[in-house]
């Protein structure tokens, strides 16, 4: 039986017989991708992991010098982006055409709103002179013999939320291209995949955030200054 | 030889396949055809295994005398990290599954296409920006390193271009974790119908299997690499011990990738084995349960034992004990192949014909290669030879007589499916000897320079040594010999080699069953499997008179 | 368009509802940082930054309704990256204890 005569459109190309397995493939294909992204991050978590064992009260020293409110209420913008995110999804669901758009942008408009936090955050940390491989580098509360070991703190700060909020800005490329088309109605409850698949990779992106900002903001607060 | 007359070239069959289906270049550039883009990628990989080879030639070259005559100590440096480099990254990693794996899972499978072929061909393209880094990376001076860039040396003394290669690297890796997420996708969705995973070929399982390492174990490789990158342009520390940091962090981040990466270099050529001991013995492979849980069981152990390249780095001897135990358990899979491979060719009807004698090799250098691996598991051992060339031989008799025989085996056994035209038998069966031979002269006294105690990445030695490092140099000669006649044969075959029918060897598998070269598509009717795998009742070939 | 579950199309109101225990675990997570649980305070921090993981991974990414394939997959994700912290971990945790010189 000839069956490759099926013309090629987006939710049916030549490679698959069904939508419902090109849908599926394309799925897995981003959980896969998912995956090499724990690894990605995992290298900087297990450096994290190390260092933070051996130097335990000098981790707990430089985390109190992150303000831990704003690191939570930024933690809370993500979750909200989470939540439009998923909306738009469901939208494309449902095959709500105007409401794709309004929650990607919702959810682009969050993302940015993270992002500025982190930038202001990053441009205290310059001011304090806490950017380490610096020879102005200086952590108040700790001796003198300890602030070497505090730069590899927050060498580890800037790699991990320099690297997550590298994602936030691919992420939100990714927005754009999708509220480009979605505005000209390339999706509906027929295909809405790109929406679907790009929604995992945003909550992927929240998830690391989650983990990180326990483990840099929250590390023995309760030990004060 | 051939009995055609050399100066017509015979006329190919009036059927456009896909070589003919579209020849203009931007069908070439932008395929998403992939089969195309699987001989791009043997065209660029066999390319940089050249250039990988002439490194090495001249390194053998430099280390015929003792002194240091024909390079500077820093250029010899260069030499060794170079061809480790473009050897492992650009040669070893692609070459069978983005080649071969990319040319043929889908047809095993009876599948149309790969699942993204886009992203297939992204993935050709990212290879070749990352080929691109690393040479341009060689051209301004190299790096001195060695492939393994540790720190501090990588990140402070270094007088080299350092950071371009890693950039380079890390764009590779991009490459092959996209393939690795386009196989395991592939084999899930497109498996045709009756096709069920227990009847798949091995090729299938060592693809799926390595592809599963890929996707795991090379994004920790991207993640070592940038933090060395990161350290060398930002000075941050982060392996400097005068900040409390430690360079074996690095050290456990990198080989957590390299280690299962030996595993990507040698599964899908122990996939290939499994064709060719099968078609050859015309005899489904035996145990192939076995033989394909055992390449499950190598990339999941492989993830287990990275410290044993560790022992002397000043890891805990605790981690190191470890690290031996397990070590022993990752050879366990590859001896069951090794025996179901043998068992095979028990009672079957074997025919010897070039692909067999690429087999035959693997098998048994495959094996010293592998045995001579759980002498250097054994903690106690390897505190003695390790950096010595013990070492150097025992991951070339794996990689070479090993992957490469089974990369040339998969060659010569697909070459007419791909091409449409037969290789010179004769020539072939030569070549193969003299890759065998000179394979052997070079690597087996490297064996007895580690064991008496000769360090690697050494461009001056003894005068002790230098027998020994005489007869090695004489036999990369040799083998250079041996590889420079296939590309020969090959190129003349496309104009002058005998047409090739569907399925010269009498094999099975849905490969066999289109055309030679495959229609664009694959397959003029989708195939619909309803027997076992290697099932040759049912196998009509259509057998070329060996020449 | 149906097969394999994963056409349920959750409520609004149902992802509200995530939300907000997202939120509130984020605000509980914030406060109890200040609290003196010793060695615990890590083990707490963990554990809600898992169980928000897991709000995320079933309610937002579907995994509740998804394919075994996938959940096999996220699983082995999560058991690889323990591979890698915890095979590391028995090098840094134990440099010196069989008190053998320089190991």
């Amino acid at each position: 039986m000839a069956d490759h005569a099926h013309a090629e459109t987006l939710a049916l190309r030549v490679q698959f017989d069904t939508a419902e397995q090109q849908k599926d493939a394309s799925t897995l294909g981003m959980w896969i991708f998912l995956i090499t992204e724990i690894m990605f991050f995992g290298g900087m978590f297990a450096a994290y992991t190390v260092y933070r064992t051996w130097y335990p009260t000098v981790f707990a020293v430089a985390s109190t010098s992150l303000n831990a409110p704003i690191g939570a209420a930024n933690t809370c913008i993500l979750l909200f982006s989470s939540f439009t995110m998923v909306m738009a999804v469901r939208a494309g669901q449902l095959g709500q055409q105007r409401m794709i758009v309004f929650f990607l942008v919702l959810t682009l408009l969050f993302g940015f709103a993270f992002l500025g936090v982190k930038a202001v955050e990053w441009k205290e940390k310059f001011d304090e002179h806490h950017i380490p491989g610096q020879a102005e580098f200086h952590l108040e509360g700790l001796p003198a013999t300890q602030q070497a070991t505090a730069q590899l703190f927050f060498s580890l700060y800037f790699a991990m939320t320099g690297l997550h909020a590298a994602h936030m800005v691919i992420g939100a490329g990714i927005l754009i291209f999708l509220i480009v088309h979605a505005r000209k109605g390339r999706y509906s409850a027929d295909y809405y995949t790109p929406v679907d698949v790009a929604g995992l990779y945003w909550h992927f992106v929240d998830i690391i955030w989650i983990f990180l900002f326990p483990l840099l903001y929250l590390i023995d607060r309760h030990l004060g200054k | 030889m051939s009995a055609t007359p050399k100066s017509v070239a015979p006329a190919r069959p009036e059927a456009t396949d896909y070589l003919t289906v579209e020849t203009s270049i931007r069908s070439w550039l932008l395929p998403t055809d992939h089969k195309r883009i699987g001989l791009l990628f043997l065209c660029a990989t066999t390319a940089m295994l050249v250039l990988g080879g002439l490194l090495a030639m001249t390194m053998r070259l430099e280390l015929l005398t003792p002194e240091s005559d024909l390079v500077d100590p820093l250029t010899y440096d260069r030499l060794f990290t170079l061809h480790g480099v473009i050897m492992v990254w650009l040669f070893m990693i692609p070459a069978i599954p983005s080649g071969f794996g990319n040319f043929f899972v889908p047809l095993m499978l009876g599948a149309r296409e790969i699942a993204f072929p886009r992203l297939n061909l992204a993935s050709f393209w990212i290879y070749v920006l990352g080929g691109a880094i690393v040479l341009g990376g060689l051209v301004a001076g190299g790096a001195d390193t060695g492939w393994t860039f540790y720190p501090p040396y990588s990140t402070s003394s270094s007088p080299t271009a350092v950071v371009p290669i890693l950039i380079g690297v890390f764009v590779l890796g991009i490459s092959s974790t996209i393939t690795g997420l386009n196989f395991i996708v592939t084999v899930h969705a497109l498996r045709v119908r009756g096709l069920t995973w227990l009847r798949m070929p091995l090729f299938v399982w060592s693809i799926y299997a390595t592809s599963i390492i890929l996707v795991l174990a090379t994004p920790v490789l991207a993640m070592a690499l940038a933090l060395i990158a990161i350290d060398a342009a930002f000075g941050f520390g982060i392996f400097d011990p005068a900040l409390g940091g430690d360079p074996i962090l690095y050290q456990h981040l990198f080989w957590f990738y390299s280690h299962p990466a030996v595993y990507i270099m040698v599964l899908p050529a122990m996939g290939v084995i499994s064709e060719l001991i099968s078609t050859y013995s015309r005899k489904p492979v035996f145990g192939y349960h076995f033989v394909a849980f055992s390449s499950l069981a190598i990339a999941v152990l492989g993830f287990l034992v990275w410290g044993h390249h560790l022992f002397v780095s000043g890891q805990s001897l605790y981690a190191g004990l470890v690290f031996s135990f397990l070590s022993y358990f990752v050879a366990i899979p590859s001896a069951i192949k090794v025996f179901n491979w043998t068992a095979t060719l028990y009672k079957g009807s074997i025919t010897y014909h070039t692909p067999m004698l690429y087999a035959f090799g693997f098998i048994g250098l495959f094996t010293i290669g592998g045995l001579t691996g759980l002498f250097l598991a054994a903690l106690g051992i390897d505190v003695h030879v390790t950096d010595t060339y013990f070492v150097v031989a025992h991951f070339h008799y794996i990689m070479v007589g090993g992957t490469i025989m089974a990369y040339l085996g998969g060659m010569h056994y697909w070459w007419p499916k791909m091409t449409g035209r037969m290789y010179p038998e004769g020539w072939a069966r030569l070549s193969a000897l003299v890759i065998f031979l000179g394979f052997n002269l070079t690597f087996f006294p490297q064996f007895i320079l580690g064991y008496l105690g000769m360090p690697r990445r050494y461009h001056a030695y003894p005068e002790e040594f230098q027998v020994l490092n005489v007869l090695s140099t004489a036999g990369a000669s040799v083998l250079a010999a041996g590889y420079l006649m296939p590309m020969i044969y090959f190129i003349w075959s496309l104009r002058y080699g005998k047409i090739a029918p569907a399925n010269p060897w009498g094999a099975t598998g849905l490969e066999w069953k289109t055309a030679s070269p495959p229609p664009l598509h694959n397959f003029d009717e989708t195939p619909v499997v309803t027997h076992e795998a290697y099932d040759y009742t049912t196998v009509m070939g259509e057998e070329i008179e060996v020449g | 368009m149906t097969g394999n579950g994963h056409t349920h199309i959750d409520s609004t109101k149902t992802y509200l509802f995530v939300l907000l225990a997202l939120l509130a675990a984020t605000i509980i997570t914030t406060a109890v940082a200040y609290v003196d649980l010793g060695p615990f305070s890590t083990v707490v921090a963990l554990t809600i930054a898992c169980v928000k993981m897991l709000l995320v991974a079933l309610f937002f990414m579907h995994i509740r309704h998804s394919t075994k394939l996938t959940r096999l997959v996220v699983v082995g994700g999560m058991l690889w990256l323990m591979i890698l912290l915890t095979l590391t971990m028995t090098d840094f945790l134990t440099r010196g204890i069989l008190g053998v010189p320089g190991k």
